[in-house]
């Protein structure tokens, strides 16, 4: 039950972070974007704050074996590039340039994005749903 | 001069970076958005998927009742244009999960432990995300 509750909190405390900071805002994210017009830095303040505190908390977990609630900590992925990272990379880019919307956000201002907000949300869902069928094919054609 | 925005923005991420902290000290878990949603979706995380529920709950939620409050006045402005909406939602979809991560598994947590693959993937996904805005604004008028 604790593992839900701090699940829930943490959520939220991302929620509400990503509306104070303006990533709600689809028109704020793609002025981060958009370096040849108005060009807005915003975004480049969001990711330093986020960044400082979880910086202190990999140091924290560096010297832990487990979490507060006695699970492990996530082991470090593999560290290998891969064809899938920077295909995926640049096919999420340019989803969120055209949006100006990323998971989090979209999820975070579904109760006030109005039906192109579920609408967006929806294309993403089936976007995941897809995902595997579509890393067979990329991985079979990079074999070929 | 530092504009008003930036402090909110930098006032933010801290609450995200706080929020990814707690994440992985208390629950031992990543906190990225696509990871958690698509585990979900594609039932490669239905071991945990009360776990993810409940974050995906609180980060619907939360932010709601804030503009319901306190916060009032939030507006994602969002292009009408349903076409766009779809093809942005799909590619978004299928390419946080192929990286296995978005913005904030692989740039909040991916970056703040200095992590290849995440400094990588922002690197791509923010090149990627700036010749969109370029091209389908500037070039071709659509957003």
């Amino acid at each position: 039950m604790a593992r839900l509750v701090f699940a829930f909190l943490s959520g939220g405390l991302f929620g509400a972070g990503l509306l104070v900071s303006g990533m709600t805002d689809t028109t704020r994210v793609q002025g981060w974007l958009d370096v040849f017009g108005d060009w807005d830095p915003t975004l480049a303040f969001v990711l330093g704050g986020a960044i400082l505190p979880m910086a202190v908390a990999w140091q924290v977990a560096a010297r832990r074996r487990t979490a507060l609630l006695g699970s492990a900590l996530p082991e470090r992925p593999d560290p290998r590039l891969g064809h899938n990272l920077v295909l995926g990379s640049v096919l999420f880019g340019m989803g969120w340039g055209l949006a100006g919307l990323c998971p989090g956000p979209a999820m975070a201002s579904l109760g006030w994005g109005g039906w192109g907000g579920v609408l967006f949300l929806a294309a993403m869902a089936a976007g995941m749903f897809l995902a595997p069928g579509v890393r067979a094919r990329v991985d079979r054609l990079a074999a070929a | 001069m530092i504009a008003t925005e930036w402090l909110w923005g930098f006032a933010g991420g801290l609450m995200i970076g706080l929020a990814a902290a707690l994440f992985l000290l208390i629950n031992g878990r990543i906190m990225g958005a696509s990871g958690i949603l698509g585990g979900l979706i594609d039932r490669t995380g239905w071991a945990t998927a009360a776990e993810r529920g409940a974050f995906v709950a609180g980060l619907a939620l939360l932010p709601f009742l804030l503009v319901q409050t306190a916060l009032p006045g939030a507006d994602t402005r969002l292009t009408d244009n349903p076409a766009v909406i779809v093809a942005a939602g799909l590619l978004v979809g299928v390419g946080t999960r192929l990286a296995n991560g978005c913005t904030s598994g692989h740039g909040v947590c991916g970056i703040s432990r200095l992590s290849l693959r995440g400094i990588v993937a922002t690197v791509f996904y923010l090149l990627a995300g700036g010749m969109a805005v370029l091209a389908f604004r500037h070039l071709l008028g659509v957003i």
